[in-house]
């Protein structure tokens, strides 16, 4: 018997050293780019300049090119390590694409302003003399006419039709106050034309309109027995995309809402005034308000969804390495198996471990890399720019796209190699230590 | 059966390949229980039996706007109708916004629609009677340590006290369980009493978040909800009215399309196992061809030959599928008692093991069939030649 031990025993021992192995592979995954490029030079430099790296190099290309005979479970191990890591980068691309889209949405020079406690626009309510004074504060901007740049904004849900299924979702219906559009540079109108104060009449963001049905220019919607026409499509390439903006005046009265707002949205005089805005907003007895940049606001939204797909995301990622990392094991068992010969010849005519050791796992690596390409080409294919839609904080459908942003790709490969390596060292060991003599008698 | 031994022999003739692959079947079952667990969660949202002869009435334009209480009256003169009772969302956030769960202001009426919510005749009079008194299901008691007597604070988010206070104080008076063990999440809300609210708030009083209605015959549900909503027609507050399951169910598919996505993942992994253990069943039949062909030679017909292959490789898939889905209930229910409301899941029951035994026989039969095939046709002569 050239194994020796039992296979128990071989099990419990590679479960310990599995266990030993998670901290430089915790160092692989964590590792920013620029230390594995460096250390593949190294390797690179090992190659062509030690005698025992010419000699891996020549072994790794026999390991190499006689992969092709081997096609199975060389499948095996790129197809396995390809499903870890298109399933990882997709559910990744899921929560940096939630958070992009929130994160993008706020500026830090623009403020918001709710009832104190409210978590979100919609829990809040403000009314129309605190929102005014408010907007009186002397840190906010002044327009050149003098006005202050502030926009009262007034929140609410509709119920509508979405066009993928006919069943009812929610919108969000943000009624804005005229400075509105200067607050959000970013927002433009890409069809028909902006509301006009005082009518019923909407707009649509890119978002909405792509999700639920009757946004076309010039359809009308019902809301609450009253009629609005669409008039024009924005896109602004963040969650207003989501909404429908209409004039707040025209909105309170729809929800029976009065002259009350949700929410007043200001841009300071300079970034540096918040202070001095929020020790403003305090000490005004009249006033029980919280304000927030917008940037923070939006970024606060994000936070708990995208955490939780993220752990989502890796938990189900590390359980798929985990059956991948076996795979990878048995393939690369067989792959040894299947030159014992050749290498206990190489050792008899004085080739040393090392290079069987390294020629193994650099086979082993390839192949991961190859699947770990493979994987994150599949998701950046299809899941690169995926719209989907969940419910947000307030209460209605934030549209947002996939993002398979470079970084998720690169965590991809790293994860890739790190099943690689794990699922090649093993038999690279048991490679390297074969009794020569029980090699060469083997069939 | 009798050759039970013989197809464990074989299967283990190679035990470290076979431990490697019992352990990848192993991690594809565990993800496809965990999966599973909270994709039937979103679908039991809408299919739970306990609310099929309940009605929820909201108003049309959105749930999140309220309905006046003279509404009440009129719902509970509409034939068909049992019982009405009304609840407004408070939104109301314990000690971090972090620690999520739904808590409600309710009519005292409320709980008595819900006779799959267990709770103590003393404990429901208690509810009544106590002004600031709160209930609580089981699984949110247990996991804040809440004791009866307690009392919770809650930070509202939207409706501060007529004093300006953000903070509303509950006296725990009562704590339900529900029956159905895959509604447990049900355990995960507080409610309290409609008058505390009512009178305290600062805004919004005499309105009703939505109406919960109790229909006589449950068949009759659809024209009683017609009736409703009839009610309020052409009016500034027209309503909508669905049996419950609907409402949950239209609520759920809102968060996002689990099933899609749980679909996807479990696609990716169950492709990636056929073909991890095929290749392993292929290498296993192919090492044994000189053995099967002995086989043959003692009398064994081709039809049990590739019986047997076939038995070992579901044999293989099922011993590995079963360790994983038994790691699942473990798992589900060490997270579902440690986080809670955040992410809903079944417990690994028998309609998730049904379904897992399912795919684990066709997995293993797919897996066996290529290579059963080759020990079926295998000729005698070249097998035991070499050829």
């Amino acid at each position: 018997m050239s194994r020796a031990g039992s296979p128990w025993r071989r099990l419990g021992t590679l479960l310990s050293t599995l266990i030993a192995l998670t901290v430089p592979i915790a160092l692989l995954i964590l590792a920013p780019w620029w230390l594995l490029c460096a250390l593949l030079l190294l390797l690179a430099l090992w190659f062509a300049a030690t005698r025992a790296g010419q000699q891996s190099w020549s072994v790794a290309q026999i390991g190499i090119l006689t992969m092709p005979q081997r096609l199975g479970s060389s499948l095996v191990v790129v197809i396995g390590i390809a499903g870890v890591v298109a399933v990882l980068v997709a559910v990744l691309a899921m929560a940096a694409g939630f958070e992009a889209t929130l994160k993008q949405t706020g500026t830090d020079d623009t403020v918001i302003v709710m009832r104190a406690g409210a978590q979100t626009e919609l829990n809040s309510v403000l009314d129309h003399d605190s929102a005014i004074l408010v907007s009186q504060l002397p840190q906010v901007q002044r327009t050149a006419g003098g006005q202050p740049m502030a926009s009262p904004e007034l929140v609410v849900v509709a119920s509508l039709p979405k066009k993928s299924t006919g069943t009812d979702a929610n919108v969000e219906l943000r009624g804005v106050g005229e400075r509105a559009w200067e607050l959000r540079p970013a927002l433009r109108i890409t069809a028909g034309r902006k509301f006009q104060p005082g009518l019923r009449e909407l707009v649509a963001g890119k978002g909405a309109r792509a999700q639920f049905a009757g946004m076309d220019l010039g359809s009308t919607l019902k809301l609450n027995g009253q009629s609005w026409t669409v008039v024009g499509a924005f896109e602004s390439g963040d969650a207003y995309d989501s909404e429908i903006w209409g004039d707040a005046d025209s909105v309170g009265p729809t929800y029976r809402r009065g002259s009350s707002t949700t929410s007043v949205t200001v841009r300071l005089s300079d970034a540096g005034a918040l202070e001095a805005f929020k020790a403003a907003l305090a000490s005004d007895p009249r006033l029980k308000v919280d304000a927030k940049t917008t940037r923070q606001y939006y970024s606060d939204q994000s936070a708990d969804l995208s955490h939780f797909i993220r752990i989502l995301g890796i938990t189900v990622g590390s359980i798929m390495a985990i059956g991948a990392v076996f795979g990878a094991l048995n393939s690369m068992y067989a792959a040894v198996a299947a030159r014992t010969r050749e290498i206990a010849t190489m050792r008899a005519i004085g080739f040393r471990g090392v290079p069987v050791i390294v020629s193994v796992l650099l086979e082993t690596m390839l192949l991961a890399l190859l699947g770990g390409a493979i994987g994150a080409g599949l998701s950046w294919s299809i899941f690169n720019h995926y719209t989907a839609s969940t419910l947000g904080s307030n209460f209605s459908q934030v549209v947002f796209a996939f993002e398979v942003t470079p970084l998720l790709l690169w965590t991809g490969l790293k994860w890739a190699l790190a099943i690689g390596f794990i699922g090649g060292l093993f038999p690279a060991l048991r490679a390297a230590r074969a009794p020569v003599t029980a090699g060469l008698r083997e069939l | 059966m009798k050759y039970l031994h013989l197809i464990w022999g074989a299967m283990f003739r190679r035990k470290t390949r076979t431990i490697f692959t019992l352990l990848s079947v192993l991690a594809a079952f565990l993800l496809f229980g965990l999966l599973d667990s909270v994709r039937s969660a979103f679908a039991n949202a809408g299919g739970s039996v306990a609310g099929v002869d309940r009605l929820v009435t909201v108003s049309k334009i959105s749930f999140t706007l309220s309905l006046p209480k003279s509404l009440l009256a009129r719902i509970e003169a509409v034939p068909g109708v049992s019982q009405v009772s009304y609840a407004n969302w408070f939104g109301g956030i314990y000690q971090d916004p972090k620690n999520f769960f739904a808590n409600e202001a309710v009519a005292p009426n409320y709980l008595d629609l819900y006779p799959e919510w267990r709770i103590s005749a003393v404990q429901r009079e208690a509810f009544r009677n106590t002004r600031t008194g709160a209930v609580v299901g089981e699984r949110l008691a247990n996991k804040y340590h809440w004791k009866l007597g307690d009392k919770v604070p809650l930070q509202a988010t939207i409706f501060p006290q007529k004093s300006g206070s953000n903070t509303w104080a509950f006296d725990l008076v009562g704590i339900y369980r529900e029956i159905d063990p895959k509604q447990k999440d049900q355990e995960d809300q507080l409610f309290f009493n409609w008058d505390y609210f009512d009178e305290a708030r600062a805004f919004g009083n005499g309105n009703v978040g939505w109406y919960t209605t109790r229909v006589a015959d449950r068949n009759a549900a659809g024209q009683v909800a017609q009736a409703i909503d009839a009610l309020s027609e052409n009016s500034d507050h027209e309503t909508k009215t669905q049996t419950e399951q609907a409402f949950n169910a239209s609520l759920v598919s809102q968060f996002a399309d689990v099933g899609l996505i749980v679909g996807a993942i479990m696609g990716a992994v169950f492709f990636t196992l056929v073909l991890l253990t095929g290749n392993t069943m292929a290498q296993a039949v192919r090492e044994r061809i000189p053995e099967l062909a002995v086989l043959k030679t003692i009398g064994f017909s081709n039809r049990s030959v590739l019986t047997l292959v076939l038995a070992e490789s579901v044999l293989l898939i099922v011993l590995g599928g079963a360790a994983g889905l038994l790691l699942a209930g473990i798992v589900v229910s060490a997270i579902s008692s440690s986080i809670g409301s955040m992410l809903p899941m079944i417990p690994v029951g028998a309609e998730i093991w049904l379904r897992g035994l399912g795919l684990m026989v066709l997995i293993g039969l797919i897996v066996g069939a290529l290579p059963a095939r080759r020990g079926m046709r295998l000729r005698i002569v070249d097998a035991l030649a070499g050829r």
